[in-house]
């Protein structure tokens, strides 16, 4: 397409930075917000910028919230990286050794990735009594490595799909049995793969609510609950709460604008047919 | 054999998951749908082995019928009202952008990361920043005032009205209505096609339908003692606006992706057919775009049925009128210790996204063997 200087070119760029404006502009009100002394926030005042910055309420929020973000992280790199081995190993088996019934297993397999997880919400809570996980990490672990599952062995299936069998079945003549083929042919191909689950598994876990709020106890608290807990509170001032969500953001969003080509190849791996 | 002793090492390697799939997935929705059997709830709830007794429908015919329960139905018209706005909203607007981003603008890429940055946030995230854009006294009702209008005095998430209301003993009626006006416009269409037979065959359902609705419907028993009354919560607007605000360029990425898949050469020869823009679009790519919107609506609405933590966030989980059987389903189990209950609500829940995704799957299972083959 020619770039000329139309007035419907005119027009397709007004509209474009118009409809940008609005979307960015949450961001702007919550980094103005946070950094307003809470006496300075009010209706007329809303939308200028603060006479002088106030970074104060960072570390009040951090001070809040710092365990719950150390929480956060263990939580969410554990889990990732087991999810996502798991997820590898059954997308090889699922891509490269298909069985009878390879299709129908998978897509039983899949639908545990679109269930509402209110409907498993109660015998977990009780799994996880029973077992006495209730309340801590691990359990909470467990869970979303299980209900990971689904996603990254789709994502891995897909993408070993693509790798062409020639390879594979010249390394089965010169008698690579099943764990060398994926060790010296399949895991070395592997990367761009993990690097889209990583994203999406961490993504997930970080932003998980809730089995976040009724799976743990307070020393447990993942990040959003910590977060919710800080802006659910009766007459808060809203610069902290806004303070809280940009760091609670601020991990997600820097994966996000570093690696957004990822993230993007996992979202369209949840949602176009596999 | 070498190649069937990896056989059986690959299966092995898979039988885990398997198994924990099936017993997280299957076995706890048959044992949650077992639960919503019981009185689990009653006294000691807690216990580690409480008190269960099988009871049949009972709870959910309280659900639908006692008076106590007008919440659960108030949320279930909430959840039909956040899946309309919620698909509708994300699917008109992504496409827009879509369409946009589609003529290759300068700085694509940066628009297309500002139009997406919403979706990797958390749901807890969106909502405290909406509380504070929607708050009477916050960000949005003052924006007004900067074109020299007076200020909003709309409350949002705290707002009480209430507008298309009618009485939940009238849903029937309604339902059959609404078949009927579907299966009207199937007749127009058939017809125009030719087939007036076929056309004659779908317009008698729907003309009994429509008979049934304005006379016989008084014959159903009624459900309730006293009429009661429902319909949409303006306080849901301001949820489900952040909500398209977070997912509006999700579906923009999906149809971006259709738009650039369509090889250039079609669009070339709709131009030398002498195509415009418009006809290009509503001839030739979104015809082949229906996929894809059919992909969205099933994500979107399935995610709505599970829009737990926005609500949570924003307008908290005691707040009736944004309500939603997700967030009451937490209420009723974890505030309450009514499992049983809440494991109703549970059921409810999912079969509502089981009607959305089984078909999905089904079909993408039936793709996947017609490419095997």
């Amino acid at each position: 397409m020619t770039a000329k200087l139309t007035w419907a070119r005119v027009l397709l760029y007004a509209t474009l930075i118009v409809v940008a404006a609005i979307y960015l502009m949450p961001i702007y009100m919550t980094v103005i917000t946070a950094l307003k002394d809470p006496a300075d926030i009010n209706l007329d005042t809303a939308w200028q910028l603060p006479s002088h910055l106030n970074w104060g309420s960072f570390s009040q929020a951090y001070a809040k919230l710092g365990p719950n973000i150390v929480n956060s992280i263990i939580l969410a790199v554990t889990a990732t990286l087991l999810s996502s081995l798991l997820g590898s190993l059954n997308g090889y088996v699922f891509s490269k050794w298909s069985f009878r019934g390879n299709d129908l297993v998978f897509t039983l397999l899949l639908f545990g990735m679109f269930i509402p997880y209110q409907i498993i919400l109660i015998p977990l809570f009780q799994t996880l009594r029973a077992m006495h996980l209730y309340g801590g990490l691990p359990g909470l672990i467990l869970a979303h490595v299980v209900y990971g599952l689904p996603i990254t062995t789709l994502i891995f299936r897909n993408f070993y799909a693509q790798i062409p069998s020639s390879l594979t079945e010249s390394a089965q003549i010169d008698g690579a049995g099943f764990f060398k083929l994926y060790l010296r042919v399949i895991f070395p191909l592997s990367i761009p793969g993990f690097v889209v689950t990583f994203i999406w598994q961490f993504t997930q876990i970080w932003n998980e609510f809730l089995w976040g709020i009724t799976l743990t106890k307070y020393n447990a608290n993942p990040i959003t609950v910590g977060l919710a807990q800080l802006a659910g509170g009766q007459a808060v001032s809203w610069n902290l709460p806004m303070a809280g969500s940009i760091i609670a953001a601020i991990p997600v969003l820097i994966i996000y604008i570093l690696m957004g080509r990822y993230f993007i190849r996992g979202l369209l791996a949840g949602s176009v047919k596999g | 054999m070498h190649l069937t002793r990896d056989r059986i090492i690959a299966f092995a390697v898979l039988l885990p998951s398997l198994i924990l799939i099936a017993v997280f997935v299957y076995g706890f929705i048959g044992q949650t749908v077992y639960i919503s059997f019981t009185d689990w709830g009653r006294g000691a709830a807690l216990a580690l082995h409480p008190q269960m007794n099988l009871i049949g429908f009972d709870n959910y015919k309280e659900l639908f019928t006692s008076f106590l329960h007008g919440r659960f139905r108030q949320d279930l018209i909430n959840a039909f009202f956040y899946t309309m706005s919620l698909v509708l909203g994300s699917l008109s607007l992504g496409l827009f952008l879509a369409i946009l981003l589609d003529r290759e603008p300068r700085g694509e890429g940066i628009f297309r990361t500002i139009f997406l940055y919403p979706m990797s946030l958390s749901f807890v995230v969106t909502g405290t920043i909406w509380r504070w854009l929607l708050a009477p006294g916050g960000g949005i009702n003052v924006l007004p005032t900067f074109v020299g209008l007076p200020a909003g005095h709309f409350r949002w998430t705290s707002s009480r009205g209430q507008i298309l209301t009618f009485d939940w003993q009238s849903i029937p009626e309604i339902t059959a209505i609404v078949v009927a006006l579907v299966l009207l416009f199937l007749t127009i269409r058939t017809w125009r096609t030719g087939k007036h037979k076929r056309a004659f065959a779908v317009a008698v359902p729907a003309l009994i339908l429509v008979l049934w609705a304005l006379f016989g419907g008084r014959m159903v028993p009624q459900m309730l003692p006293i009429p009661e009354k429902h319909g949409f919560n303006l306080a849901t607007i301001g949820v489900s606006l952040a909500a398209i605000w977070q997912f509006s360029g999700y579906t923009m990425a999906l149809y971006l992706a259709g738009l650039r898949g369509i090889p250039v050469g079609l669009h070339e020869a709709a131009r030398l057919d002498g195509a415009n823009d418009i006809q290009y679009y509503m001839r030739v790519a979104f015809p082949i775009l229906k996929p894809i919107t059919l992909s969205a609506v099933i994500i979107l609405a399935h995610i709505s049925l599970k829009m737990f933590a926005l609500i949570f966030a924003m307008a908290g989980p005691d707040n009736a009128s944004t309500g939603h059987p997700a967030v009451l389903m937490y209420l009723t189990t974890f505030r309450g210790n009514k499992f049983a209950l809440g494991a109703s609500i549970a059921v409810i829940l999912f079969l509502l996204v089981a009607l959305f995704i089984i078909p999905y799957l089904v079909s993408s299972y039936r793709e996947q063997r017609r490419r095997a083959s």
